[in-house]
């Protein structure tokens, strides 16, 4: 197919719809209002359905029944939705149900603003719900990467047996871009055996639940979810860098902000500044390992983010103390710039912080 | 440009590229000394809307109207009331950006009463690119669509087939295309092309409409 431009939301809709999901449940909310949209729109077409909630809190307890019976199915929202929707998505990691949820941050907290953020990383990777549950948290610094990532999202989630994010930022939701869609790699997809799709009167009832009544039991069950992440951890990490080797700096930043980042960072370049980027496109799992190959003489990090400061918790985890880990951010909507990326990167090397 | 109608209104399906096209076309207009307003008509979408580059053009002597609620981002469907001055106004060029879709063109109909045939032009802005838009019968029904929500009559075509910063010369000729067959259909002709500064020289000579040249005012930089 050739390349057609979308809009971010729209391109999250097409994209699922190619990877089979058939239900989308959900409630509108800026920015993000144009992927149930789309969906209202598309998925009826194709044999699916697309029911707007009453609230995010009844589309995320649809998505855990709908998913409990087997089907590819997602929701989406914006960061106060999301908010909403943690309790559900707490049960559904805790009764192992794969499905897909969209995170197209707006400035917080509380209902803050409409316009871009990136202030639900630590509810994102640190679980905003109550409980020891992990999800997959993927965040696309374009909408090829986006629709990629969806599309391999879901298979991801039936694999692992867990919810999976898709973690964007109200620019990425209303941008547009050049896209195509592609058939992802293939993947060992176990039968759904687990599912409540009738007995036939020919097994025992399958039950959808997160309710241990004995302890025995529930601990049982979280080391069971701990060996599955664990395994998450060694399989999926994934992770964008260059020029960190010999880098005098090396900027850390993520989505739309990463950017940003590589803007400035061909810009220095030009000036004969030698600095590298580490992305993470998975928040959780994070990509540490990576920042092990940094040039041992590098004379600190910059982390980027639409934040106060949330990732660099990562980053200093993931530095192990070695190198100053600095951090530049815009929040409650505001963009930064490159030029403001590129001062704090020249203030690093001329040690003035 | 010059001979176009006083009143010029910006139609078309939803990212097609209005916004773009309108305030280029603005700006152009009052590069050749022409008093020009510039009227954000948007209530649909919140980003990516010309009034965000309102300061930009008002240096390059655009006036420019939007919400009489003076932040971007503000989720009101509110219109200043000042769009009225241009209307009636006839000292003035006046390019109206209309939000996407014939939800956005709803936003025209108060102002219905100023558009009497042979004194504006109405313009559906055209980009093969966007998935929706790319045969005859589903250009056809959007500019039905939107026509019969702005009760307002199409006089012209604009190609802005493109993909922004990765727009190729066959990009605007597929376009060119879709366009000519739009107009052999419905006998409204094809107006404009509107093209990146850029691909101009790349461009056959002899295409129908006149050529537009764009400049990506509403991208950042870090943008493709």
């Amino acid at each position: 197919m050739a390349k057609v431009l979308m809009k971010g939301n729209e391109a999250i809709g097409a994209a699922a719809i190619q990877a089979g999901c058939k239900y989308f449940f959900g409630y509108p909310i800026t920015p993000q209002s144009e992927l149930p949209e789309y969906m209202a729109r598309e998925l009826p077409k194709v044999g699916g359905v697309f029911l707007q909630a009453e609230s995010e809190i009844a589309a995320i307890n649809m998505v855990y029944g709908a998913a409990g019976a087997g089907a590819r199915v997602m929701t989406s929202s914006s960061s106060p939705g999301i908010s909403l929707k943690q309790e559900g998505i707490s049960y559904i990691a805790g009764a192992e149900l794969p499905c897909l949820i969209v995170n197209i941050m707006r400035g917080g907290p509380g209902l803050g603003s409409i316009q871009p953020s990136q202030t639900d990383y630590f509810q994102a990777t640190r679980g905003g719900g109550n409980g020891d549950y992990r999800l997959v948290v993927y965040a696309p610094a374009n909408i090829q990467e986006m629709v990629d990532l969806i599309i391999e999202g879901f298979d991801v989630a039936d694999q692992y047996r867990n919810p999976v994010m898709i973690l964007g930022d109200g620019m990425i939701g209303q941008m547009m871009e050049p896209v195509e869609f592609k058939p992802p790699k293939r993947r060992e997809i176990p039968e759904k055996d687990w599912a409540t799709t009738g007995t036939g009167g020919k097994r025992k009832p399958n039950i959808i639940n997160s309710l241990y009544i004995a302890a025995e039991d529930l601990e049982a069950h979280n080391i069971k979810l701990q060996a599955k992440y664990k395994k998450i951890k060694e399989n999926e990490v994934r992770v964008e860098s260059y020029n960190i080797e010999d880098a005098d700096v090396v900027i850390s930043a993520y989505g739309t902000t990463a950017r940003i980042a590589k803007t400035a960072i061909a810009k220095l370049e030009s000036e004969g500044y030698k600095v590298g980027l580490i992305r993470p496109i998975t928040l959780w799992p994070y990509p540490y390992d990576e920042f092990k190959k940094i040039n041992p003489n590098c004379k600190g990090i910059l982390t980027v983010e639409m934040n106060t400061g949330q990732m660099v918790d990562d980053v200093k985890i993931a530095v192990e103390g070695k190198f100053p880990v600095h951090f530049y951010g815009r929040t409650g909507g505001m963009v930064p710039t490159p030029e403001a990326i590129i001062e704090n990167v020249k203030k690093i090397c001329g040690g003035e912080i | 440009m010059l001979k176009d109608k006083r009143i010029r209104i910006v139609i078309g399906h939803y990212g097609s590229g209005k916004s773009e096209f309108s305030v280029n076309y603005a700006v152009k207009l009052a590069e050749m000394g022409r008093k020009v307003a510039l009227a954000d008509l948007d209530i649909v979408n919140m980003y990516f809307r010309s009034r965000e580059k309102a300061k930009e053009m008002e240096e390059l002597g655009v006036k420019v109207i939007a919400s009489h609620i003076n932040t971007p981002a503000v989720e009101v469907p509110s219109i200043a009331a000042e769009v009225y001055a241009p209307l009636q106004d006839n000292s003035y060029d006046f390019v109206i950006d209309v939000g996407g879709d014939q939800v956005g063109a709803r936003a025209l109909g108060r102002y219905v009463d100023y558009f009497k045939d042979g004194e504006y032009d109405m313009f559906f802005v055209l980009n093969a690119n966007r998935p929706e838009t790319q045969s005859v019968d589903k250009v056809l029904e959007y500019m039905i669509k939107i026509q019969d929500v702005s009760r307002a009559r199409i006089s012209g075509i604009v190609n802005n087939t493109h993909l922004l910063k990765a727009t190729s010369v066959e990009d605007i000729l597929r376009g060119q295309k879709l366009a000519l067959e739009v107009q052999d259909k419905t006998g409204i002709p094809l107006r404009y092309i509107s093209v990146l500064e850029d691909l101009i020289p790349d461009l056959p000579k002899d295409l129908e409409g006149e050529i537009l040249p764009i400049k990506l005012f509403l991208r950042d930089e870090w943008m493709l």
